[in-house]
């Protein structure tokens, strides 16, 4: 059994800061076929069109067929340890900083077998196993294969903090505390153990409903953060930057015009000042810091989320300066999500679609709560995905986006 | 000898004080609130264009932005729609000599103490007539409050869910200093040259109203106010020439004796 994480000891300061090293990252174009699913906690591999056949590892053409007419698909993520290997050695750094390591072989149901990452309390072979695509700290699928049902404390395990941001016993930043969805991500984050929450608080004469409560939660220290404000930004990341392990870029301006029922730029450049320069301020005053202690023991730096919005892939024209603005961050939010990589610090997008507040008051629902909203964020640090599309909304514009973005920016011409 | 040789001896040997009656524009000092649907007036914000670094290695230098009423400012008449159709209403055309003009700086620091909803009155001002003399035609009147000693922008704010509780004038007392008295303008300590509540007054926001309909200016986050003689002191206020601008921050200045 996985003995429970303890709240690590303060950092011996006369100790050099272990620095990040990324595991393997080659793969081949091939490969890279697991991300898509891994990134949102999905096991999907190659499926023949045309005679059914499900392989691994990846490869350009069909190996029963030669068929090139290859689809990811979601797999069955039962299946069987037959074999195991205990890695004692290696000459790649990451592995060797963490040896030993399990890695074994397992049958999945679908018949396929595949290479993956044993969970300490799998028994040894044969056993029952379920096998998860994750995210590795190099932001590569793997696969890893855990017990058949859950047992105590299994997030604990060496390996699955590996792949996972949870946010107990970690040091917090929620940069907006005062929307109904910044004071739910701070309630979902102390109760999820969180050891601080540092909570931003713009503009610190308005005090919203709701925003006391927040304020009587004892991991919870209030700042005067500002993402409009570089001075402010730069200050306050010069007091605790060294110490965040997760930044939850909340911070957001949402105003529901297109380009015709706004006259000039005043809102559009609000929305772009926050949603966008905002997190560009943040990144460059608090991502230093955060790449620096990638490994930083148990309580590394560990996660950067982004609050986007399902309009950042297909602009929502009731709403268009502010989908533009959502664009614009989840373009900028790759290049953080490149630069974080090669540190172990994983950038986690968040694409929702309306939330259920007051500038969506005029559309229909459904419309995510704020409480799910932080939940579904929770749950992403906790189970290492990096995108995520919750709820219904985000999962039907996701799925037409994908399908067909041309038919999608028809259909959201007239909703 | 003229009288201005006359006047920078007396600077020079100390016998006038210059009394500088404006905040730092700072990042955290606050900006008017607006329902959040209504169209912002952008808080001073700041940015580096180098630093000695390799965006430039020789200089220091900075990016600022504001809107045209952040942090001390002055208000034209164009800023009001009372005052929209006036000639030379704006910034650029209003005459220079306005800029400089005596002050009388009425206390209603007691009274704005006990009650941060408190209206100036025009019995307020007729009893401080009494004691100091009759307000000149064309001076600035200017309300002391020492709401500018609130250093934290929660107190300055002062906000609950009904909104801004800070001291102004009354609607009576504007237009009686307008048509009685001829004042150039009226400043507060606060963020407006109206009260906190003064949406509720009639016609809402007073000040504004009667003050720019006539004509006349605003100066608004004054500080140091309690450094000034109740008379006797003379104010600089030239705010920037933009152009068409309704206002501007600027830095006011005071001269006093010493």
């Amino acid at each position: 059994m996985t003995p429970p994480l303890q709240k690590p000891k303060r950092k011996n300061p006369i100790l050099r800061t272990r620095l990040p090293v990324p595991p393997p990252q080659a793969r081949s174009r091939y490969a890279l076929g697991l991300l898509r699913g891994a990134a949102q906690g999905r096991l999907e591999l190659q499926e023949c069109r045309d005679c059914g056949q499900v392989q691994y590892p990846p490869r350009e053409m069909c190996r029963r067929c030669l068929s090139d007419r290859l689809d990811w698909k979601p797999q069955p993520e039962d299946g069987e340890l037959i074999s195991e290997t205990l890695l004692r050695h290696s000459l790649e750094l990451f592995f060797r900083e963490r040896v030993p390591w399990r890695t074994g072989l397992v049958r999945l149901r679908g018949g396929v077998t595949v290479v993956a990452h044993i969970h300490a309390d799998v028994p040894p072979p044969p056993a029952r196993v379920r096998v998860r695509a994750h995210l590795d700290r190099a932001g590569q699928a793997v696969l890893v294969a855990i017990p058949e049902r859950d047992t105590p404390n299994m997030a604990d395990d060496k390996i699955m903090r590996e792949m996972t941001c949870d946010p107990k016993f970690r040091k917090v930043l929620v940069t907006d505390g005062k929307t109904a969805v910044g004071q739910a991500l701070v309630k979902a984050l102390a109760k999820a153990g969180a050891d601080i929450v540092w909570v931003g608080n713009a503009e610190p004469w308005k005090n919203f409903p709701g925003f006391d409560e927040i304020k009587s939660i004892p991991q919870v220290t209030l700042l005067n953060l500002d993402v409009t404000d570089q001075r402010s930004v730069r200050e306050i990341a010069g007091e605790i930057a060294g110490r965040v392990d997760i930044v939850v870029n909340n911070a957001e301006v949402h105003r529901t015009y297109g380009i015709s029922a706004r006259y000039g730029t005043d809102a559009a450049r609000a929305e772009m000042d926050v949603n966008y320069f905002g997190l560009l301020r943040l990144a460059q005053e608090f991502g230093p810091a955060l790449k620096a202690r990638g490994a930083d023991g148990v309580n590394s730096a560990v996660a950067w989320v982004n609050l986007l919005s399902i309009y950042a892939l297909a602009n929502f024209p009731p709403h268009g300066t502010f989908s533009a603005s959502k664009a614009a961050a989840h373009s900028l939010a790759q290049c953080l999500r490149a630069e974080m990589r090669p540190t172990g610090v994983r950038v986690i997008n968040v694409y929702p679609g309306p939330i259920d507040d007051e500038w969506n008051q005029l559309l229909l629902p459904p419309k995510i709560a704020p409480g799910a909203l932080a939940n579904a964020i929770v749950n992403a640090l906790r189970q290492g995905t990096e995108d995520v599309y919750p709820g219904d909304v985000a999962q039907d514009w996701l799925a037409r986006w994908r399908d067909n973005p041309k038919a999608l920016e028809v259909e959201a011409s007239n909703p | 000898m003229n009288a201005l040789v006359q006047f920078a001896k007396e600077l020079a040997a100390g016998r006038i004080r210059v009394v500088d009656l404006t905040q730092t524009l700072a990042p955290d000092f606050p900006t008017i609130t607006l329902p959040p649907e209504a169209g912002q007036a952008w808080p001073f914000r700041i940015e580096e264009i180098s630093r000695y670094d390799d965006r430039g290695s020789a200089a220091y230098w900075n990016n600022v932005s504001f809107s045209e009423h952040t942090g001390t400012h002055f208000d034209a008449p164009v800023h009001w729609i009372s005052g929209r159709d006036l000639p030379n209403n704006a910034v650029d055309t209003i005459p220079a000599e306005h800029f400089i003009a005596p002050a009388c700086v009425l206390d209603c620091s007691k009274q704005a103490a006990q009650d941060p909803d408190y209206l100036l009155t025009v019995d307020f001002v007729t009893n401080w007539e009494k004691e100091h003399g009759r307000i000149p035609p064309r001076a600035w009147v200017l309300m002391r409050t020492d709401w500018s000693k609130r250093t934290d922008p929660v107190a300055y704010q002062n906000y609950d869910e009904t909104g801004q509780h800070t001291p102004g004038p009354d609607s009576d007392v504007v237009q009686f200093l307008v048509k009685e008295r001829d004042v150039i303008g009226f400043g507060t300590e606060t963020i407006g040259t109206d009260a906190g509540q003064a949406f509720h007054l009639n016609p809402p926001y007073p000040c504004h109203y009667f003050m720019h309909g006539a004509g006349r200016y605003g100066l608004q986050c004054l500080t140091n106010l309690d450094l000034l003689p109740p008379t006797g002191s003379v104010i600089f206020a030239a705010p920037l020439k933009i152009k068409r601008g309704s206002g501007s921050p600027l830095r006011v200045l005071a001269l006093a004796p010493a």
